[in-house]
């Protein structure tokens, strides 16, 4: 996959162009992951930061890695590779995390995700572009990825961020998960 | 007008609410019988401010119902009415229905006309009974009585006002007076000059005309009282239907109409402001004011001087900086320091309400609550100027009525069976700081819990094992716990705790603790400890493994090293420590909170002594850190509730620190054991 690392600067100043030229036509922030090329609705993102070390949230799930410091407000920070069932590895220079904003019930929450790296803006002028995602039967699960697009360096899964980062889904499927680990064990 | 008086809405309401408080205060500090003038006149003043108020803004129910109790305490102020007990009572009555009204025009939702009028009705035939027996029934009288109003004459109204001298330096102005008239009919004014003195001894401020002014057309009496409710305290005036043959002018006024009277024809649009005021209204009631003493906001202002001060010291210093100048550096640091604490304290200092406003409304809860169940009983307040924060104060509210309803309702005795004490019972309110922490105490001179019958009870309820002996302080537990204290036959056999765990749960949601303190036969205290704000709190951290938590200072009692030898393994109860001839259940935190890395042996850490709901338990922690204020922020609102945590906050490095909850803790580990 030849996928560039843009420097993470001219890319926020890249964003903060892109989404005032365009008001049609869509736009999706891509990052890596695991080789992987991920896109999210850019309007979603409220800025991208550098890793920091998070303050660890006893008894969670083990890809909320904790809750960190936005300016005062307390924004717990998922590990989309392990959120994915990934392996997890080492957080290097380039691994960052995006802030994001996803609708909830109770209301606006603000999410952070750790990425391997982001990569670029992509823009879509035209929604059919985008494909449903094949089904994979039960192998793969592909209930937050919403669409498929076909671009020159490959394919990019777009996620639907709310559902992704649901916190009520998160503990639900970490309830789930503990379960069946009982289970096993027994 | 030129004037939005739509901004002023909000205040009106506030300041009759206020006036509401007063009044009600008045009333019950009223010894009936006897007139005290001081006091009724503070009854009317405020009556008549709000009167004057729900004038300006149109609120025309307000205005005609405050106008019937002030023309009763008119009455009363000038000794034409005696101020009997069922006056009083109907007197208090209508200060609740005022408090509904306003509330509901704030609200823009329906007045309950049915009790206004019924209300209105019963002082109207007050005032009449007691027009009936009085020599003099002056014209203020009249008009309070004529509440079924009189349908208007088909003439009009002739209207005679002679206003009091100083009727201008309270900012009224006839002009404006007539204007308002001219948009209800066909009006013709007609000066007296008669008291107009000679040039030379005129006062420009004082108004020595009077008018005969004759209105015709369609208004009903009330509208036109209406115009002149801002002025009929300044005035003598009368308004009489206008007979078709009009009484010859009085000498010396020859028919000489206001030149201006086209101009004031101009504005008709009196109607229309109200109904937008109105609505302005509804749409302001949800923010919330405070009111802040001046003094306090100067102080605030002194101390954003001195930071802006220490501010360009720092700037100064930072412009080429070397390290001769290491001290200065820290000198102005330090200078820093204690500007920001000092402003933090002078900002919460801007969000603590005395506690009286809570306080106030116990004297008539008090008195009516006692008249219904025939007891007598004596409500003193003390302390009631201790500070306290806004926040805390609006939770507080609900728990202490219940508190005090309890004494009042199970608590005191009826006379009858006090037995020896005096046949009237005493509740006492008091508030006071102490390190730090606000405690209120309600106490009662009544027949304290019955010991034995919570025994029972808890027996019965399996919360006590039979056998076994308990303290005063562990039985009284009992009637916080919502098993026993919802139970109807508790209240019954020991004569208390309805809902007591509901007060419990919200004092515990400000952070707070409840104690209560009981002898049988001689009364019970119940003691609420408050911190003095919920947005700011002391903390201790408290190391474990890689993690770093808070425990507010509040909670805990003392930090002790643990010997081996005095830790006991209990058989599926975990481990307790014996200490000060107790035995202290030790929570280990890592265990708790899956930390890597801890102290695992007890020798090599520490046991910090944390007390909830009446109960303690020893948290196992690696070491104690620094101490720190620390502002509780949310972790619900991006995140979800944590069990064991309360909260979380910024860290003097920046990072997030999460806050223990204490009671949760001491919940789960009792409910592990």
């Amino acid at each position: 996959m030849a996928t560039k690392t843009t420097d993470l600067a001219t890319l926020s100043t890249h964003l903060k162009r892109e989404v005032t030229a365009t008001a049609e036509g869509l736009q999706y922030l891509t990052f890596i992951l695991a080789g992987e090329s991920y896109g999210i609705d850019i309007l979603k993102v409220q800025e991208i930061r550098g890793w920091v070390a998070v303050t660890k949230v006893p008894n969670a799930p083990s890809f909320v890695r904790g809750v960190m410091n936005l300016r005062g407000a307390i924004v717990p920070v998922i590990d989309l590779r392990l959120r994915f069932g990934l392996e997890s590895v080492e957080y290097t220079k380039t691994t960052v995390v995006i802030v994001v904003t996803v609708r909830s019930e109770q209301g606006g929450r603000i999410v952070g995700m750790v990425v391997d790296g982001v990569s670029d803006v992509l823009n879509i002028n035209n929604a059919s572009e985008i494909k449903d995602p094949p089904d994979f039967g039960t192998a793969v699960n592909t209930e937050f990825i919403s669409g498929l697009v076909t671009i020159e360096a490959g394919m990019v899964m777009l996620l639907d961020v709310d559902r992704l980062l649901s916190i009520e889904e998160m503990f639900a499927v970490e309830a789930v998960r503990t379960a069946d680990a009982l289970h096993a064990t027994a | 007008m030129a004037i939005d008086i739509g901004q002023f809405v909000q205040t009106f309401f506030e300041e009759s609410l206020e006036g509401l408080d007063i009044m009600e205060a008045g009333l019950l500090a009223l010894p009936p019988g006897a007139a005290d003038l001081e006091q009724i006149n503070t009854i009317f003043r405020a009556a008549h401010s709000i009167k004057g108020g729900s004038g300006t803004f149109g609120f025309k129910e307000v205005t005609d119902f405050t106008h019937v109790m002030e023309t009763l305490l008119d009455k009363m102020r000038e000794g034409q009415m005696a101020v009997t007990g069922e006056a009083v009572n109907n007197l208090l009555e209508s200060v609740d229905c005022l408090r509904e009204m306003l509330m509901a025009v704030r609200q823009n939702t329906d007045i309950d006309s049915a009790r206004v009028g019924n209300l209105q009705g019963r002082l109207t035939r007050l005032l009449e009974r007691n027009n009936t027996t009085s020599r003099t029934a002056d014209a203020t009288g009249n008009r309070g009585s004529t509440a079924p109003q009189p349908p208007p004459p088909p003439g009009g109204w002739l209207i005679n006002f002679r206003p009091h001298l100083d009727l201008m330096h309270s900012g009224n102005d006839p002009v404006r007076i007539f204007r308002e008239l001219a948009t209800l009919g066909d009006l013709t004014v007609r000066p007296d000059f008669s008291r107009l003195p000679r040039l030379a001894e005129m006062q420009p401020e004082d108004c020595y005309l009077a008018w005969e002014l004759e209105l015709r057309g369609a208004a009903s009496q009330e509208v036109v009282t209406e115009v002149f409710a801002w002025v009929e305290d300044d005035c003598d005036l009368s308004i009489e239907p206008l007979a078709d043959t009009v009484a010859p002018p009085p000498a010396g006024a020859t028919a000489a109409e206001e030149p201006g009277q086209g101009e004031l024809l101009l504005e008709r649009r009196g109607g229309d402001r109200r109904k937008s005021d109105r609505r302005g209204a509804g749409t302001a009631a949800d923010s919330a004011s405070i009111r802040v003493g001046i003094d306090k906001v100067d102080a605030v202002i002194n101390l954003v001087g001195e930071l802006v001060t220490t501010q360009s010291m720092l700037s100064a210093l930072g412009v080429d900086f070397d390290m001769d100048r290491i001290d200065k550096l820290h000198e102005a640091l330090d200078q820093l320091d204690r500007n920001t604490r000092d402003l933090q304290e002078h900002v919460m200092r801007i969000r603590m309400l005395p506690i009286s406003s809570v306080f106030s409304r116990f004297p008539r809860m008090v008195h009516d609550i006692s008249e219904k169940l025939g007891k007598l009983v004596e409500l003193k307040i003390s302390g009631e100027q201790t500070e306290i924060d806004k926040t805390v104060i609006e939770k507080i509210g609900d728990p202490l009525v219940h508190l005090v309803r309890n004494s009042l309702d199970h608590g005191i005795e009826p006379p009858a069976e006090r037995g020896g004490k005096p046949a009237t019972g005493v509740i006492t309110l008091n508030a006071y700081h102490k390190s730090g922490s606000i405690f209120i105490e309600v106490g009662d001179d009544g027949r304290g819990l019955d010991r034995d019958a919570l025994r029972r009870k808890g027996l019965d309820a399996g919360l006590l094992r039979p056998g076994e002996e308990y303290s005063d302080e562990q039985i009284h537990e009992l009637i916080f716990h919502p098993g026993l204290s919802t139970a109807k036959q508790i209240s019954d056999v020991s004569g208390r705790g309805v809902g007591m765990d509901v007060v419990r749960r919200n004092i515990q949601d400000v952070g707070g603790r409840i104690q209560i303190a009981s002898q049988s036969g001689w009364g019970s205290k119940i003691t609420i400890c408050l911190p003095l704000t919920l947005a700011i709190l002391d903390g201790q951290l408290v190391s474990v493994g890689h993690d770093c938590y808070i425990i507010p200072l509040l909670s805990i009692v003392e930090s002790v090293q643990i010997r081996a030898e005095a830790i006991n393994r209990v058989a599926g109860k975990g481990e307790v420590l014996r200490f000060r001839g107790q035995h202290l259940p030790i929570l280990r935190l890592y265990e708790q909170f899956g930390a890597e890395n801890a102290v695992t042996n007890l020798e090599n850490g520490l046991l910090v002594v944390v007390e909830a709901d009446g109960r303690q338990v020893g948290l196992f922690v690696d070491d104690l850190q620094g101490q720190q204020q620390i502002s509780i922020k949310s972790l619900e609102k991006n995140f979800r509730r944590v069990a064991g945590v309360a909260g979380a906050t910024i860290l003097g490095d920046g990072r997030v620190g999460l806050i223990l909850d204490i009671s949760g803790l001491i919940r789960v580990n009792n409910a592990a054991t």
